[in-house]
């Protein structure tokens, strides 16, 4: 039963991540490319590492406390290394497509 | 059963990989670039896990913070230096 749901997360997650990569590659402008990495790998990466810890906590030397660090240590980084990259892409004028959402809400300067 | 999804589990996250090197090889510009060099640290920390999962020893999360870390800080340093022409003002 326990191999069962620890299979599901793994699979989850790994699709998660190859998702955000392929979303990165395919994506047309850059504005756009920045969804598919930071969600999905945080949502990835919080699944395999939910794997992880149910595979120490069921077969190995108990529940770490490593895990929970990582995971809280990405979930809080990847929203701010995604507002960085953000925040120098408008300010390199990176050219967008015109379906590209939010741009009226860039100052000019 | 498990030894195979962490198997499949590898493959696809080497296959992102790849294609982050990709991403990162053709970038048309300088932030698509870092972006992609964030995923890999990223892709890098879940492959670390794996393998730890795959060799049943949870000795290598040590490793996984190390990368998560200083990936977060490169990529921070490296914009900064984009926005500012300068790191540390």
């Amino acid at each position: 039963m326990m191999e069962w749901v620890i299979s599901l997360l793994l699979l989850l997650g790994g699709s998660l991540i190859l998702v955000g990569s392929i979303g990165l590659v395919k994506m047309p402008d850059f504005f756009m490319r920045l969804h598919g990495p930071t969600k999905a790998t945080t949502l990835g990466m919080a699944c395999l590492l939910f794997a992880a810890m149910a595979y120490y906590g069921f077969y190995g030397e108990g529940v770490s406390v490593k895990e929970v660090l990582i995971s809280m240590f990405l979930l809080i980084t990847a929203p701010i290394s995604g507002y960085m990259l953000i925040k120098s892409a408008i300010h390199h004028r990176l050219d967008s497509i015109e379906s590209t959402r939010g741009k009226d809400n860039i100052e000019e300067d | 059963m498990l030894e195979t999804v962490i198997l499949i589990v590898f493959a696809m996250i080497g296959v992102s990989l790849l294609l982050n090197l990709w991403r990162l090889v053709v970038g048309p510009s300088i932030p698509d670039r870092i972006l992609a060099l964030d995923t890999m640290y990223i892709n890098t920390i879940a492959l670390i896990v794996l393998y730890g999962m795959n060799m049943g020893t949870s000795l290598y999360f040590e490793a996984a913070l190390l990368i998560a870390l200083l990936g977060f800080v490169s990529t921070v340093a490296v914009c900064k230096y984009l926005l500012r022409g300068d790191i540390i003002e």
